[in-house]
């Protein structure tokens, strides 16, 4: 077994195993337009161009690429969702990768730029979308850096803009850099953000961005590794992708690990077949837990995905059955927490990030997240009661009214509540909140009780005179 | 009428035929009929079941970020949490508003809102009428666990003139700021930092100078947003309230008058579906004020040795009764004349109509030099409702925003959201200029070719036949003649002969008492000019000071100084009844009830709510005393009698009677000067209800006066010095560029999709030729003396 890592790609690790989206990352240089023309670049491209637009779209409909930005929708079926026959509609590239513990769209983009083009390209192509804007995260100064001077290669190559490869078909890319919030990675504050307004959410319905997206038009929100992996499709074939991965799966998938493993890192796995087992501790992958300490939790999907326990090791890292087992696969990150963690204080981290980064438009999240935030950092400081870990979950569902999808634990008797939540927010990020707190009280209620003091008669401050409510 | 059976089988045939808009959804497990479009929140309050909301106004477009209307609404999928200010109605959509989820949702949203909120109800001026307080009580946990210590701003903090803002009881619900952006079209109050710190603030620097800045105070749904006349002077539950119209301009807009004490405290709007939508622009909302002023006259006053001394009602009626006996036994009623009339009631015209009828007086006139020809009056008249549903509003006004400011908020809407087009003539720019589909600029004095050019384009011409089209005609120059406009208007309505035509007119009940009579063979300049002849014994002024309103004051000036008499009935001491032998004080709005009638013509009430000021009286009242002193008979007994008067059509409407003289006022559009003038007003002038108004008093500007700065440049005037302005009636010295930043100057431009020629060659006019006439525009109204503390 082949374990191999870059120093032009910090993080990456590669390993024995079938490539689409990294396969450039051996390359020193894999960002040039030279390098990536030597390496088969700008062939789906060409191959796209000879057929149909129509053809080309129903390849990626049989591909059954799923969305790598979070939810996971066949991204052939969202781009059919338009409505007929109105124009302009747009592509807007989500380059702006947030979520915690999450860098494998940065590293795309910073090591081959030139693939996600040709993915913005293609998606065009195929979707009949007059134009593509492409975001990236305000803070990712090389990403930005290394598309733009990539997009000027490819304008000047004649690849972008019009008349591209002599097909007739042409589209320009407009690439635009966030200004620092962590709930544009959400696909209509994302497009607000665009628009020159606050990164704030619009809501669903009626603003489905596929309908009424950028500029009120019918917009296309992909994310970068699912364009990523468009020139592959398009070059080989819906075929030889569905040949990699399962059946509901196909292909393969960019996973971030950090934590407490040995070699935290962004793998590319086979999707739908590697289980959380063998990337934590198959040694062609994290290589185990750190100091060989034991596992007591690790977040599936990123920071805000209900958290798992050692009991759902040996599930696969496939949506269905990780959203069945209680928590979602979201980004595609995953946390790993050994024994030594604080858990009380690993979720006040996490909370405190979602607080910090609700946009202030809808008042669960405005308000709620903050508030579980307090009371947290009172827990953590050793001056709760027992009764704030009750106004926690009380407030908790003042965001998420109803059960919380949570693993299910052998030890402490527990069945697992399926995702996904109900929410009385515009968008997750107040929900996110929630999450951490909701999963360690859930999972480790013990580490919160032995922090606090037992219960005091409970403060509650009137807010209307007697009779107050009935 | 033969209509009885075929009016029973209309309704038949409406029962037969199902609504093709109508939707059938169940609320609470009631079956409930609401229309398709419709909001699942409007529907449900409808069919009775009021559901919890901060954000949802319905006059704005819903943004549901206060997420208090959250309930269970089921599509066949399942019941979901949903904002129910966000769907529409679906059929069969099944609606709970009182499920365990919703109520713990709604209960959830009440506690947080309230988390951060100071709870300072007792010192509130929204505690009592609070729509967070009543909600907290009917839909809250009545209770709340927030120990932490809550958000600090400075409180309250001025954002305009007029407005205060107390960003710790803000809820941060997008009202105001949706207002200001969507409504007002002045995007001035914004959400600034994120998250648990967001606030709503202004741009530093930029306070939030908008004429509609009060009505974010009406619809905020706690007390962050405050009125200055308002703050701190009375508790809700002490207030009396009662419904009228705004008689500030003619657009009638619909008001709701609260008093305590005796005193008027504030007008709130009320929303009327055909009026106002309950919008009211600051001028009206805070001219009350002028009702208390120290300035009212309190008794009338005779001329003596000494100036004006007080004197009682008997003596002063007398001694009225006994000029006017003179006057007419001396000189016949030729030599008496009658001014004014529009700020009163319907009722207060039609009496002193009827007197001048008795008394065979024809010299009247309730226009100032600055109305409308009675031709423009007389045609088919449009409603508001018809603008703002037209397909083409062809706009030949002065700016709608400075002189009828609800009425721009209409069209501005339609323009925008209703598809409706507008054409613009303008002169010097206005504020619907940006949404105009063609804004068409011309020199003073071209409006005729322009309009006869802009009719021979094939795409207007096409865009006037392609549905109903409105004229909004107005006198938007003061220095060019009514006639010009009529000359328009008819090119206008030559090429849309179906059109209707909605006039505008500054003064309050300008429309009604033109209706009532107060208009004869002879208009207001007819009747100065003869005055300044010397031909006229007595003059009587309704409620008008000519000095300050004709715009000819060199005309007004030696009329009054060569009059015989002078009588005048008003409300504060003005500038030409400060020339009066006899003044007689009247109630205002708020102390009189009546009707009154506005542009479209629609007759609505209005009411009294407090005491009279002094000893003042109504108009009607005094033209019934006098009739009953001189002798003669008006067939009027009280106020109901002249209300019955007021005959309003089957639209209800009350118009002008046909077959009169189109008035006519001489041009003074010249070629022997260097520049052109646009006389136009502002909304915030020397108006004495607004100079009479503490907290409009330091909004009123002086005259001002608008150059091209190239063309200041080209005669050698530096910025800032002041600039004397020559015409044939006199000159003026004025200092340039100072008009106000609510009212900024609007440079040429064509924001327009495409410009036309006509502006395109006036801009060319402007800079090539220096002999050429040029357009400048100037704020009219003088700092008058009225102004003057007596």
């Amino acid at each position: 077994m082949t374990v191999e890592t870059y120093p032009w790609a910090p993080g990456f690790v590669a390993g024995d195993r079938p490539r689409i989206v990294t396969s450039r990352f051996e390359h020193e240089d894999s960002h040039t337009l030279e390098r990536y023309m030597a390496t088969g670049g700008y062939e789906g491209l060409r191959a796209a161009l000879a057929k149909p637009a129509a053809e080309v779209h129903e390849q990626v409909r049989g591909s059954t690429l799923l969305g790598r930005g979070g939810a996971g929708f066949p991204a052939g079926v969202k781009w059919g969702l338009t409505p007929e026959g109105v124009y302009p509609r747009y592509l807007v590239v989500n380059g702006d990768e947030s979520e915690p513990g999450t860098y494998k769209d940065r590293l795309l983009m910073e090591r081959d730029p030139h693939q996600l083009i040709e993915g913005c390209l293609i998606a065009c192509y195929a979707a009949g979308l007059s134009r593509c804007f492409l975001y990236i995260r305000g803070e990712m100064a090389l990403a930005q850096e290394r598309v733009a001077t990539a997009l000027n290669e490819a304008y000047a190559a004649g690849l972008v803009g019009r008349d591209i490869l002599g097909s007739g078909f042409g589209v320009d890319i407009v690439l635009h850099w966030g200004a620092g919030a962590y709930v544009v990675g959400e696909e209509t504050a994302l497009i607000e953000s665009l628009e020159g307004n606050r990164g704030m959410p619009r809501l669903k319905p009626p603003f489905f961005p596929a309908a009424i997206g950028l500029y009120g038009k019918p917009t296309i929100v992909n994310n970068v590794e699912t364009l990523s992996n468009l020139p592959f499709i398009a070059a080989n074939g819906a075929e030889a992708y569905t040949a990699i991965g399962t059946e509901t799966s196909p292909g393969t998938r960019m996973v971030a690990v950090s934590g407490h493993v040995r070699r935290p890192g962004v793998y590319e796995i086979v999707n739908g077949t590697t289980t959380f087992r063998d990337l934590l501790y198959g040694e062609e992958f994290c290589g185990g837990i750190r100091d060989g300490n034991e596992l007591k939790a690790f977040v599936p999907g990123g920071g805000s995905a209900p958290w798992f326990l050692p009991d759902q090791l040996d599930l696969p890292f496939e949506g269905r059955q990780v959203g069945a087992a209680g928590s979602m696969l979201g980004s595609g990150a995953i946390m790993v927490m050994d024994s030594t963690t604080d858990i009380p204080a690993a979720a006040l981290t996490l909370t405190r990030f979602y607080a910090h980064e609700s946009c202030g438009k809808c008042v669960p999240c405005r308000e709620g997240g903050t508030w579980l935030m307090r009371v947290l950092e009172r827990v953590v400081a050793g001056e709760g009661t027992t009764d704030d870990l009750d106004l926690l979950l009380e407030v908790g569902q003042s965001i998420c009214p109803g059960d919380m999808p949570h693993a299910s634990s052998e030890a402490l008797g527990l069945e697992a509540t399926p995702f996904p939540y109900k929410m009385t927010t515009i968008c997750f990020v107040g929900p996110s909140a929630y999450v951490p707190v909701h999963s360690a009280l859930t999972l480790f209620r013990s580490e919160f009780e032995e922090r606090v003091a037992p219960s005091r008669s409970r403060t509650r401050i009137p807010v209307v005179a007697v009779g107050g409510g009935q | 009428m033969s209509t009885t059976e075929d009016t029973g089988a209309e309704v038949d045939d409406e029962v037969v035929e199902p609504d093709p808009d109508a939707v059938s959804i169940t609320v609470n497990g009631r079956s409930v009929t609401a229309r398709r479009g419709d909001l699942v929140i409007a529907a449900a309050e409808r069919a009775g079941d009021y559901i919890p909301r901060f954000c949802y106004h319905p006059r704005m477009s819903s943004v549901g970020m206060c997420r208090q209307c959250l309930v269970e609404i089921d599509t066949g999928r399942g019941p979901m949490l949903q904002p129910s200010c966000m769907v529409t109605v679906s059929e069969g959509m099944v609606v709970d508003t009182e499920s365990e989820t919703t109520k713990r949702a709604q209960e959830g949203i009440l506690e947080l809102l309230l988390a951060n909120h100071p709870l300072d109800c007792p010192v509130c001026d929204k505690g009592g009428e609070c729509p967070l307080q009543d909600q907290a009580f009917s839909h809250g946990p009545g209770e709340s666990r927030y120990v932490e210590e809550k958000r600090h701003y400075e409180k309250p903090i001025p954002i305009s003139d007029l407005v205060y803002l107390d960003r710790e009881r803000c809820i941060l619900c997008d009202r105001c700021t949706r207002f200001a952006d969507e409504v007002a079209g002045d995007a001035l109050i914004h959400f600034i930092d994120r998250g648990n710190a967001t606030q709503v603030n202004t741009f530093p620097d930029e306070p939030f100078s908008s004429y509609f800045s009060g009505n974010t105070v009406q619809i905020c749904p706690v007390g962050a947003l405050t009125a200055k006349p308002y703050r701190f002077k009375a508790r809700p539950w002490d207030l009396e309230q009662v419904e009228s119209t705004c008689t500030s301009c003619s657009v009638g807009c619909r008001i709701s008058v609260h008093s305590s004490r005796d005193r008027l405290l504030r007008f709130q709007g009320v929303d009327d579906e055909a009026v106002n939508w309950g919008w009211l622009c600051d001028r009206g909302r805070f001219n009350f004020e002028s009702v208390h002023a120290d300035r009212r006259l309190a008794e009338p006053l005779i001329r003596s040795a000494e100036g004006l001394v007080p004197t009682d009602w008997s003596s002063a009626l007398s001694i009225t009764a006994d000029l006017i006996r003179s006057a007419v036994d001396g000189g016949g009623p030729g030599s008496v004349a009658v001014l004014g009339g529009a700020r009163g009631t319907n009722e207060d015209a039609l009496a002193w109509s009827a007197l001048a009828d008795a008394l065979g007086v024809e010299s009247r006139d309730a226009r100032l030099g600055d109305g409308l020809g009675l031709d423009l009056l007389d045609l088919p008249r449009a409603t508001i409702a018809d603008l703002a549903s037209a397909s083409t509003v062809v706009l030949m006004a002065p700016d709608l925003k400075e002189e009828l400011p609800v009425l721009h908020l209409r069209l501005r809407d339609a323009a925008l959201r209703s598809g409706t087009r507008v054409i613009e003539f303008t002169q010097s720019g206005s504020g619907l200029t940006r949404h105009a589909w063609r804004s068409i600029r011309h020199l003073p004095g071209t409006g005729a070719s322009a309009v006869a050019e802009a009719l021979a384009d094939a795409e207007v011409a096409a865009q006037l036949a392609s549905g109903p089209v409105v004229v909004v005609a107005g006198r938007q120059n003061l220095a060019e003649s009514a006639e010009a406009l009529s000359d328009r208007v008819g090119a206008v309505l030559a090429a849309a002969p179906e059109a209707g035509v909605l006039p505008v007119l500054r003064r309050g009940n300008t429309m009604g008492a033109l209706a009532a009579g107060l208009h004869g063979p002879r208009d207001a300049a007819d009747i100065l000019r003869e005055a300044a002849e010397g031909r006229i014994d007595l003059l009587i002024l309704l409620g008008s000071d000519p000095l300050a309103d004709f715009p000819d004051s060199r005309l007004a000036r030696t009329a009054l100084a060569r009059v015989g008499r002078i009588v005048s009935l008003d409300g504060h001491l003005c500038a030409s009844s400060e020339q009066a032998d006899v003044v007689l004080p009247v109630a205002v709005m708020g102390e009189k009830s009546g009707t009154t009638t506005n542009l479209e013509g629609r007759v609505t009430p209005v009411s009294q709510k407090v005491t009279v000021h002094g000893t003042a009286r109504p108009d009607w009242m005094i033209a019934l005393d006098l009739a009953s002193r001189l002798g003669v008979d008006l067939g009027v007994a009280d106020l109901g009698d002249l209300t019955a008067r007021v005959t309003a059509d089957d639209r209800g409407v009350w118009s002008v009677p046909t077959g009169v003289e189109p008035a006519h006022f001489e041009s003074v559009v010249g070629t022997n000067y260097d520049f052109r003038l646009v006389l136009s007003r502002r909304l915030y002038d020397a108006a004495v209800s607004t100079q009479c108004s503490p907290s409009l008093e330091g909004l009123a500007g002086g005259r001002g006066l608008s150059v091209h700065p190239s063309d200041l440049e080209r005669i050698g005037v530096a910025s800032g010095d002041d600039v004397k302005v020559i015409g044939p009636r006199g000159s003026v010295v004025l200092p340039p560029g100072c008009r106000t930043a609510s009212a900024p100057t609007r440079p040429v431009r064509s924001d327009c999709s495409r410009p036309s020629p006509t502006a395109s060659n006036s801009s060319s006019k402007r800079t090539s030729s220096p002999s050429a006439p040029i357009g400048w525009s100037s704020s009219w109204r003088r700092s008058s003396p009225s102004c003057r503390p007596s």
